[in-house]
């Protein structure tokens, strides 16, 4: 579905992303795990566009996504939920929910899709007139993920979606990328939360210092003598 | 008592007009994050327009908006497109350089008018220049009231704009967060040219307003360009309503600093209401509203 050949991106004179490749198929849930600055972020920046590739190429569903402005890569079906949720705070949650989705079909089904974020999330709805900078941490993460699934994605790329939760929530936003995964959007999630992402993932691949080094089933990698001693401490 | 209520009523819709200078500053610092120092001067290039329809072809101020403000809406977005979006994907020693640009823009418009109209003193004389309404013991310039009464319009007319449609959400979401907003789906250069333009179309009609009004001639705009930054402070820098309350403050004690003081120190006024306000409340007027 998604596939990256190859992919060198440096910010200026640094380089972050080493010669990544891998591929996301349709249906799955796919986990980047890696530690802070291996360059998990930096790759889903440069799938959506908002970092540029210095070499190698970007392709979905057949689609050369690579040299592809920012802002027309969400109608390709592709959405970033970028790190630290990066909501529109003074807009509300409704208004929020409508960014998700100004453009093509999306647009057209938008109070449909609304209703359907909003079964999703009964905490949204509640709060739909509420601006989006006074939700709580958790609500302010189910936004954000509500406004990815306004745009009707094939893919729904999250970047740390735990991050900054308290453990009871971080389960919460798992069991909602499950229940979205099983409505068939393909996930693509990057964490450092290894241990409990790598148990319900499909497949993972670990980033180290920009360069993939390994990849497996989850269940693999929870046994893999390397992933139990960098990642899990065991 | 008849003094005071008369100043504060001139004060106000003077204020009118400021505000939706402000406005135009505002919407522009908001998006692009810089501080467009040639406001002033393209509210000069609209009055200078709005003054050639009338002498060259006797058209009324009020009719030349029409003409003036789509026109300035395009060289602000040509400004824009061709001037300062280009500096912003340079990277360069001073992160500030979109501001000196303006800074630069603001003077080339300046000395080309004053090569083509000379610094001579212009002014329109319109049949109802002088007029007045009398209600009661004050007395209300029908120009005025006519400025005041269209800046209104305006700023429900953008307020709308902003609140109720996909494009001002955008605008609004690209102000808030730049990287989000393209995300999903914003193209952000569009929004910023747009926002460029919508911004000074808004100072265009206030210049054309100005008009029948002020006496124009070409180093007008710098005065009008601190007029604007002091209005943006005041509101509390990217505040929409701020902008409006910020524009009738300055007004109404521009006013009050003519009355009561002298009229040579109405703009010292403005002057020292910046200095205070920078001094005791740094942020600005509260923000009003999240707008």
């Amino acid at each position: 579905m998604l596939k990256l050949e190859n992919i060198n991106m440096s910010y200026g004179d640094v380089q972050v992303l080493w010669d990544v490749s891998f591929e996301v198929r349709e249906g799955e849930i796919l986990v980047l795990v890696g530690a802070n600055g291996a360059g998990k972020s930096s790759t889903l920046k440069t799938i959506s566009g908002l970092q540029r590739a210095s070499s190698g190429k970007i392709t979905f569903d057949g689609t050369d996504l690579t040299h592809m402005p920012a802002e027309k890569i969400i109608g390709q079906g592709v959405v970033h939920v970028p790190e630290g949720r990066r909501l529109f705070n003074e807009m509300t949650v409704e208004e929020n929910l409508i960014m998700g989705a100004l453009h093509g079909e999306a647009k057209k089904q938008r109070s449909q899709t609304m209703e359907e974020c909003y079964e999703l999330f009964p905490r949204l709805k509640e709060r739909r007139s509420q601006l989006a900078g006074t939700l709580s941490g958790g609500e302010q993460q189910m936004l954000a993920v509500a406004r990815g699934l306004m745009s009707k994605p094939k893919l729904l790329m999250l970047d740390e979606p735990s991050l900054g939760l308290a453990p009871v929530l971080v389960q919460d936003i798992f069991d909602i990328v499950k229940s979205v995964n099983k409505q068939g959007i393909t996930v693509l999630l990057v964490e450092q939360n290894v241990q409990s992402t790598l148990t319900f993932c499909d497949r993972a691949y670990v980033l180290e210092n920009g360069r993939i080094v390994l990849s497996g089933t989850g269940k693999e990698l929870l046994h893999n003598e390397h992933v139990r001693s960098a990642y899990l401490g065991i | 008592m008849e003094l005071f209520l008369q100043t504060l009523v001139a004060g106000t819709l003077i204020g009118g007009l400021y505000a939706i200078i402000g406005i135009g500053m505002t919407l522009i610092m908001g998006v692009m994050g810089i501080i467009n120092l040639a406001h002033g001067q393209i509210l000069m290039v609209a009055m200078y327009i709005t003054w050639v329809l009338w002498q060259y072809l006797g058209i009324d101020p009020y009719i030349g908006i029409i003409v003036a403000v789509p026109v300035v809406f395009y060289l602000g977005e040509g400004i824009t497109k061709y001037l300062l979006h280009p500096l912003m994907e340079k990277d360069s020693i001073i992160p500030e350089n979109q501001v000196l640009m303006t800074v630069g823009i603001g003077m080339v418009l300046v000395e080309l008018v004053r090569s083509i109209f000379s610094s001579d003193y212009r002014s329109v004389q319109t049949s109802y220049t002088e007029s007045i309404w009398r209600i009661g013991h004050i007395s209300l310039s029908v120009p005025m009231v006519i400025a005041f009464v269209v800046a209104l319009l305006l700023t429900l007319g953008l307020f709308l704009l902003l609140i109720r449609t996909d494009l001002g959400r955008s605008i609004r979401a690209t102000a808030q967060d730049k990287d989000a907003a393209i995300l999903m789906g914003v193209s952000a250069e569009k929004i910023t040219i747009l926002t460029f333009g919508i911004g000074s179309a808004l100072t265009a009609a206030a210049g054309s307003l100005f008009l029948p009004i002020y006496y124009l001639y070409p180093d007008l705009g710098p005065i009008f360009t601190v007029k604007a930054f002091v209005i943006t402070i005041l509101g509390g820098l990217g505040s929409t309503v701020g902008a409006i309350a910020g524009g009738l403050v300055l007004g109404i004690a521009e006013t009050f600093g003519a009355t009561y003081i002298s009229m040579g120190y109405r703009d010292a006024v403005g002057l020292v209401i910046f200095l205070l306000v920078l001094i005791f409340f740094p942020g600005g007027l509260k923000r009003l509203t999240k707008i």
